[in-house]
């Protein structure tokens, strides 16, 4: 069925079943926009969900009392076969705040709902879970950063509160409460173990702790203010989040780049996978405390983003991306020093990785360790390789491809086993990978302008923009304003996806395998909290 | 298990020699924005295209042009938006410097001596993210590798702040993880040093100050050094911490 049959098809069951706003893409586009008012929310959702096959990536609040009066809501949906995307929306008026939930018929929309009741207020009546997300138990209530009229350098009061952790009980059971600031070199969040002895009964977390109002900010920057706050959203996603913005505002004013420009952002996509994949694969050696996969891992990752650094200037691939194109060109030898370091590095890595996988005392720990269950993964929309090493076969640069991928051949590997094994196979399978596009896209290398202006952005106009980085897909909403800057922002990163599903896999496991586990995920925490 | 011991006898040193011998990255690399003074017009287009205020243009001052690196998130921006080719990006990035007075009891200079009369320079660090985006603890991670093993130096990584002589914080320091990080600092003993590193730990950097962030570790902590870079580069920041470990001015 081709996108236009699909969208037309959409159209008219909706059609039948209430009254709904609907506008087919036009032209080389891919998107539907579709409006309805609240009440219809679930049955719609229902529809697209489990009668059409479509994900829900995102779901965000927005203030638009000064356009239409009301908040509204919007859903991203895209469906795989028919490479659409489909924006749903929905007005809130101020005055009755309620909204049907959709989290009993789409379970991937639960924390998108808690996150919009602490930012904007709203609250989603039917949610099974209403506990605060994006803000802290001592945040005051009615207090609301993303509205309007809330300013960003706003002091907000401490207040009292207390955060409900689900209780565990019986004899023998202990908690054991880690964080935020952990023993490592790592990011701040807060788990909770129930235990009895060394075996976990329930783990639960805490994050946020890293909020630091990104999408506030982002709110009245220009495109190019706003692209050093997408670019700082995350270090080791800082490419895939960069290209996401800007693919994003070029969707939204209509503004195509050249074929270079594709070629390189697709370079860098793949170059940050590559560092990252790399590192990973050693670094969960770390959590077993086998120091030569460490170390060896260490080291190569060290030798990549020294390539970043001496191909773009920077160890975490910043300052490549703007809206219209990008800032730095490749010159011959760039290119083939990008491809000597390549091979060595990738001799280097098959090396390491057969020495560990026959490893007896490495496969003991990781073999059936930390194991997501394919339907948990899918129902909660789990994204990335983590989801691939549970059988999701889906990845953007195939599904919904961007910059240059559908001109180039690559394999999307898929396993099924789901533990941390298998999360480690699927890296290394898709490390070669990343290296024969690599390869593809410098031998192709097309000639064409690095950039071009940005069109004026269409006042309230909205567009998404989606990456696949080394951790899943990201996806960043943008709404244009009426001046030409940015009046909405929302990011999901692929680790907002993902680490719901992480505390569900360590029940049954000992609690000195968490390590291991959340290393064989390897999220991110600023990108999600923002 | 013969294989594991063949690749690492075959791997070698892998070893930098900085700070023995300087590590100066290859041109195109973002380093601090420079001013050639004869080309500028001091018309102002680069403080107003700067996101965090890191340039101040004063025609009538002593100062007319000034940058202050703390700011600097190392964009770019700058350099393009100069209509004379007056700026450029230099290779310049050992830019730790020492807070202006020495704050409280018990840290900075006088810690460093302490510390270093009784240790030499055997140092335990702590780490603290008080809201950073990953970079800077990814570079930090990266002092622990083979490549920059920063053990051969003295310097030690320890999972306690009661086992810190020095806290090496990165983040704006979020309203979420303020008190986590008064607690922190209180349980490290004194005499301790606060190096903030990143631009966010140094000044906000691109977070500034709002609803969520202070603004910069020195908000909440009295900082010792100050190591700028977004992030700074791996020999950045051995370069600041043996600045901390400096005790004279």
């Amino acid at each position: 069925m081709t996108r236009l049959e699909m969208a037309t098809r959409i159209k008219d069951n909706l059609s039948q079943m209430m009254s709904i706003e609907v506008k087919l893409p036009t032209g080389s586009d891919n998107v539907i926009h579709l409006e309805t008012a609240k009440e219809n929310l679930p049955a719609i959702v229902g529809y697209l969900y489990k009668e059409q096959g479509c994900q829900l990536v995102q779901m965000l609040g927005n203030d638009e009392r000064e356009i239409c009066g009301s908040f509204r809501v919007y859903l991203v949906f895209v469906h795989d076969g028919a490479g659409l995307i489909l924006i749903l929306r929905t007005a809130i008026a101020p005055e009755d705040l309620v909204y049907p939930s959709v989290t009993p018929v789409i379970p991937a929309a639960h924390w998108y709902e808690r996150e919009i009741r602490d930012l904007y207020g709203l609250e989603p009546k039917g949610h099974p879970e209403l506990r605060r997300l994006a803000v802290h138990k001592d945040w005051p209530k009615q207090y609301y950063p993303l509205r309007r009229d809330f300013p960003l350098k706003k002091k907000v009061p401490r207040s009292e509160g207390k955060f409900k952790f689900i209780p565990v009980e019986g004899e023998g059971v202990m908690q054991i409460p880690v964080g935020p600031i952990h023993a490592g070199i790592i990011e701040p969040g807060h788990f909770r173990f129930s235990a009895v002895g060394e075996n976990v009964l329930h783990l639960e977390a805490r994050f946020f702790y890293t909020h630091r109002g990104m999408e506030k900010l982002a709110e009245g920057k220009t495109p190019q203010e706003g692209l050093l706050i997408a670019e700082r959203l995350c270090g080791a996603c800082s490419f895939s989040h960069s290209l996401a913005y800007c693919l994003a505002l070029e969707k939204l004013t209509g503004t195509a780049v050249s074929e270079r420009v594709d070629y390189i952002r697709t370079l860098g996509m793949e170059l940050e996978r590559l560092y990252n994949h790399i590192g990973d694969v050693g670094n969960i050696c770390a959590g077993i405390g086998f120091a030569f996969g460490t170390m060896q891992g260490a080291r190569l990752k060290e030798k990549m983003q020294q390539l970043n650094e001496t191909v773009f200037g920077s160890r975490f691939l910043r300052g490549i991306n703007t809206p219209g194109g990008v800032r730095r060109d490749l010159d011959s030898d760039q290119l083939s020093l990008i491809l000597q370091t390549l091979s060595q590095v990738e001799g280097e890595f098959r090396e390491l990785t057969e020495i560990l996988l026959a490893s007896e005392s490495y496969m003991n720990r990781v073999q059936g360790t930390g194991l997501l269950r394919h339907d948990l993964a899918s129902d909660l929309h789990a994204v990335g390789p983590a989801a691939r090493a549970s059988g999701v076969d889906r990845d953007l640069r195939r599904d919904h491809p961007y910059a240059a991928y559908a001109k180039l051949a690559f394999r999307v590997p898929v396993l099924s086993e789901g533990d941390v094994l298998a999360r480690v196979k699927l890296r290394i399978e898709e490390t070669f990978e990343s290296m024969g596009i690599i390869r593809q896209v410098l031998a192709r290398m097309p000639e064409g302008k690095l950039k071009v202006a940005l069109k004026p952005m269409p006042p309230y106009a909205y567009a998404v923009g989606m990456t696949e980085s080394a951790r899943g897909e990201n996806v960043h909403f943008i709404m244009a304003g009426q001046d030409g800057r940015i009046f909405r922002h929302m990011v999901r990163s692929a680790s907002y996806c993902n680490w719901p599903v992480v505390p569900s896999t360590v029940p049954g496991n000992v609690v000195p395998d968490f390590p291991l586990i959340n290393k064989s995920f390897e999220l991110c925490y600023a990108c999600m909290d923002r | 298990m013969i294989k594991l011991f063949r690749k690492s006898l075959n791997t070698g040193i892998v070893t930098t020699s900085y700070p023995d011998k300087p590590d100066i990255p290859i041109e195109g690399y973002r380093g601090l924005p420079e001013r050639e003074a004869d080309k500028c017009m001091l018309c102002g287009r680069c403080s107003e295209v700067c996101q965090t205020e890191a340039i101040s243009v004063n025609a009538k001052t002593d100062m007319a042009w000034s940058l202050d690196p703390k700011r600097c998130l190392f964009c770019g921006y700058c350099v393009e938006a100069c209509p004379k080719g007056a700026l450029k990006m230099s290779l310049i990035y050992e830019l730790a410097e020492r807070a202006a007075a020495t704050q409280a009891p018990g840290s900075s200079v006088e810690a460093a001596s302490a510390v270093k009369q009784v240790l030499g320079r055997s140092i335990h660090i702590r780490h603290l993210d008080s809201g950073s985006c990953n970079a800077c603890e990814w570079e930090m991670t990266t002092l622990t590798g083979p490549v920059y093993d920063i053990q051969r130096l003295g310097f030690n990584f320890v999972a306690s702040p009661r086992h810190a002589d020095l806290l090496m914080v990165t983040g704006p320091v979020t309203r979420n993880l303020e008190i986590a990080v008064k607690k922190t600092y209180s349980a490290t003993p004194a005499p301790k040093i606060v190096v903030a590193v990143g631009t966010c730990a140094c000044s906000g950097g691109i977070c500034g100050q709002s609803y969520a962030s202070a603004g910069g570790v020195n908000q909440i902590l009295p900082v010792d050094i100050y190591i700028p870079g977004c992030p700074p580069r791996p020999q950045a920041l051995i370069h600041g911490l043996l600045q901390a470990m400096e005790p004279k001015r």
